[in-house]
C-alpha cells in the first residue's frame, strides 16, 4: 500500500522518474485540454448553443463570479490561474470514483507544487497591481513590528494549503482502501461518495483561499488584507 | 519522505503548462464567445429598443390618423345627416306641392265633370221641359186656339210700323207689276232673315198648323189688304211643324206669330243663363278657397 502516488514509479533514470502523480497529471491535462479544445472548436456566439458549451460557460461564469465576490474587481486577469487551480484539483479529486485511480492531489509533492505556485502568484499579482514599494510596505502594516509575523504567515499559510489538501485527499484514499479490506460491499461506495464530496470541497477551499490571498495582496484597503484572509481560512 | 522535489518541480511545470493550455483553449474562446453573445444581445436589445421606438412612433402616428379619421368620419356623417334632412325637407315640400297640384287638378276635373253633368242635366231638363211644353201646346192647339192665333196674327200685321208696311206693300206691288222678284229687303223685327219657301210662287202664302176656317182666312186677307193697300192673291196651306202659329211668306219675306217662336226664344234665354252660370262657376272653381264652398252653393 502506497501512502502517495509518488511511490508508484513507472520509469526512473537517475533523479528523473516518471511516477503515477506525473502520469495521472498528464492524463488529466490531456483530458482537460482535449475536452476544452473539442468543445471550444465549435463555439457559437449566437443564442443557440450546445450543452457542452453551456456547461463550460457556466463553469467559467461561476468561477468569475466567485473571484469577483471575493474582491477581485477584474476577474479575467486572475481567471486562468485561479480557474485552472480549481479545475485541476476538482477533476483530480473527481476521478477517485474510478477504481485504481490515484489522485495526483493525494501526493504531497503535487499539493506543495500548487501551494508554491500560489506562494509565487500572491506577490506577483500584488506587485503587478500595487508596485514593489506599496506591496512591500504592506508587510509593515498595521505596525512594522508585525513584519516577521507577516513573513511567517506567508510561509505557514502556503504550507497549510499544501498539507490541508494532501491530508484530506490522502486520508480519503486511505480510508477507502482500508474499508475495502474490512467491508468490501456497500460501505466503501458510501465512503467513495463522501470522498468525492470532500474532494470537491477541498478544491473549492484551495481555490478560494488562493483567491483570498491574491485579493488581499492586490487590495487597496490595506487594513482588510490579513483579517480578511484569516477570517476565510478554516 | 513524502515530498519528492523532482515531482514538485514537474508538477509546477505541468500546472503552468496547463494554465497556458486552458487559457489558450478554454478560457479565451469561452470568454470571447460570451463577449460576442453579450455584444450581440446588446445590439439586439438596442435594435429592439429602436424598433420599439419606431413602433411607438408608428403607433402614435397611426393613433393620430385613426383619431383624425374618426373625426372626419363623424364630420362626414353629420354633414350627410344634415344633407339628408335638407333633402327630406325638400322632397316633402315637393311632395306637398305635387299633392296640392294633384288635388287642385282633381278638384278642377271634378268641378268640370260636375259642371258637365249639371249642364247635361240642365240641358236635358230644358229639352224635356220644352218638349213637354211643345206637346202640351200641340195638344191644346184646336180651332179656338187657331182663331185666337189668327187674331194675334192680325193684330201683329196691323201693329207693323208704317215703314214696314210700306216696304211690304212696295215689295208686293213690284212683284205684282213686274211679275218677278227683283230685290231682297228684310222687314226688320218681323221675320227672320231666311228666305221663305214661297219665293217665286207669285202669291202670299199663309201657313198655319191647322186649316184656317173661312172667316179667319177672310179676316187675315182683309188685314193684309189693309196693310198693303191692295189686292193680293193669297194661298193658305197647313203646316203641322208650326205647332201653333201663323206665318206670312211673300217674296222672301215672312211675318210670323207662333208659340214655337216664344218657346225658342225662351230656350235661347235659358241657354244663355246656363252658359253664364257655367262661366261664373268655372271662374269660382279656379280659386282653391272657394272650391269647397262652391258645391254647397250650387246645391
Amino acid at each position: 500500500m502506497h501512502l502517495s502516488p509518488d511511490h508508484i514509479i513507472f520509469w526512473e533514470h537517475g533523479f528523473v522518474k516518471l511516477n503515477a502523480t506525473i502520469v495521472y497529471t498528464w492524463a488529466l491535462m490531456l483530458l482537460l485540454t482535449g475536452g476544452a479544445k473539442a468543445i471550444t472548436s465549435r463555439l457559437s456566439s449566437r443564442l443557440g448553443r450546445s450543452r457542452w458549451q453551456s456547461l463550460l460557460e457556466t463553469i467559467v461564469i461561476t468561477i468569475q463570479k466567485q473571484i469577483n465576490d471575493v474582491g477581485l474587481r477584474q476577474p479575467r486577469i486572475y481567471l486562468p490561474f485561479l480557474g485552472t487551480l480549481f479545475i485541476l484539483v476538482a477533476v483530480a479529486n473527481f476521478f477517485v470514483v474510478i477504481p485504481g485511480y490515484e489522485p495526483p492531489t493525494g501526493s504531497l509533492s503535487t499539493t506543495v507544487a500548487l501551494a508554491i505556485c500560489v506562494f509565487v502568484a500572491v506577490p506577483f499579482y500584488g506587485i503587478r497591481k500595487q508596485g514593489w514599494r506599496r506591496y512591500l510596505q504592506s508587510y509593515l502594516k498595521p505596525v512594522p513590528l508585525l513584519l516577521p509575523f507577516n513573513i511567517l504567515a506567508e510561509f505557514t499559510r502556503t504550507l497549510a494549503l499544501a498539507v490541508r489538501l494532501f491530508g484530506n485527499m490522502m486520508s480519503g484514499t486511505m480510508i477507502l482502501a482500508i474499508l475495502l479490506v474490512i467491508t468490501p460491499f456497500i460501505f466503501p461506495v458510501v465512503m467513495s461518495a463522501l470522498a468525492l464530496l470532500t474532494g470537491m470541497v477541498q478544491a473549492y477551499i484551495f481555490a478560494i483561499l488562493a483567491t483570498v490571498y491574491i485579493a488581499a495582496a492586490t487590495s487597496d484597503d490595506e487594513d482588510s488584507r490579513e483579517p480578511h484572509a484569516a477570517r476565510r481560512e478554516p | 519522505m513524502l515530498i519528492d522535489w523532482f515531482t514538485v518541480a514537474a508538477q509546477i511545470i505541468n500546472f503552468l503548462i496547463l494554465v497556458w493550455l486552458l487559457k489558450r483553449f478554454f478560457y479565451r474562446p469561452i470568454l470571447d464567445a460570451l463577449d460576442a453573445r453579450e455584444k450581440r444581445i446588446a445590439s439586439d436589445l438596442a435594435a429592439a429598443a429602436e424598433k420599439e421606438h419606431v413602433a411607438e412612433a408608428e403607433r402614435n402616428r397611426f393613433q393620430q390618423k385613426n383619431e383624425e379619421f374618426d373625426r372626419r368620419l363623424s364630420e362626414l356623417l353629420a354633414a350627410a345627416a344634415d344633407e339628408a334632412r335638407a333633402e327630406r325637407k325638400r322632397l316633402l315640400a315637393a311632395a306637398h306641392t305635387d299633392a296640392e297640384e294633384l288635388r287642385r287638378r282633381w278638384h278642377k276635373a271634378q268641378r268640370r265633370e260636375y259642371q258637365a253633368l249639371r249642364h247635361t242635366i240642365e240641358q236635358r231638363t230644358c229639352a224635356e221641359v220644352f218638349a213637354i211644353a211643345r206637346k202640351a201646346l200641340a195638344d191644346l192647339a184646336d180651332t179656338t186656339l187657331e182663331a185666337h192665333m189668327a187674331e194675334a196674327f192680325i193684330r201683329r200685321m196691323r201693329s207693323l210700323d208704317p215703314e214696314e208696311k210700306a216696304s211690304l206693300a212696295a215689295a208686293v206691288g213690284i212683284f205684282t207689276a213686274r211679275g218677278e222678284l227683283r230685290h231682297e229687303t228684310t222687314i226688320a223685327g218681323i221675320s227672320s232673315p231666311s228666305r221663305a219657301d214661297g219665293i217665286g210662287s207669285g202669291e202670299i202664302t199663309i201657313r198655319s198648323a191647322f186649316e184656317l176656317p173661312a172667316a179667319q182666312q177672310e179676316a187675315i186677307a182683309a188685314a193684309i189688304r189693309e196693310t198693303v193697300h191692295g189686292e193680293i192673291p193669297l194661298h193658305f196651306e197647313p203646316e203641322p211643324n208650326l205647332i201653333s202659329g201663323i206665318e206670312l211668306v211673300a217674296s222672301g219675306y215672312k211675318v210670323a206669330w207662333s208659340i214655337a217662336g216664344y218657346v225658342a226664344s225662351l230656350e235661347e234665354e235659358v241657354g244663355k243663363l246656363l252658359d253664364a252660370g257655367g262661366t261664373v262657376e268655372s271662374r269660382a272653381a279656379s280659386s282653391p278657397g272657394d272650391a269647397e264652398r262652391q258645391p254647397g252653393a250650387m246645391n
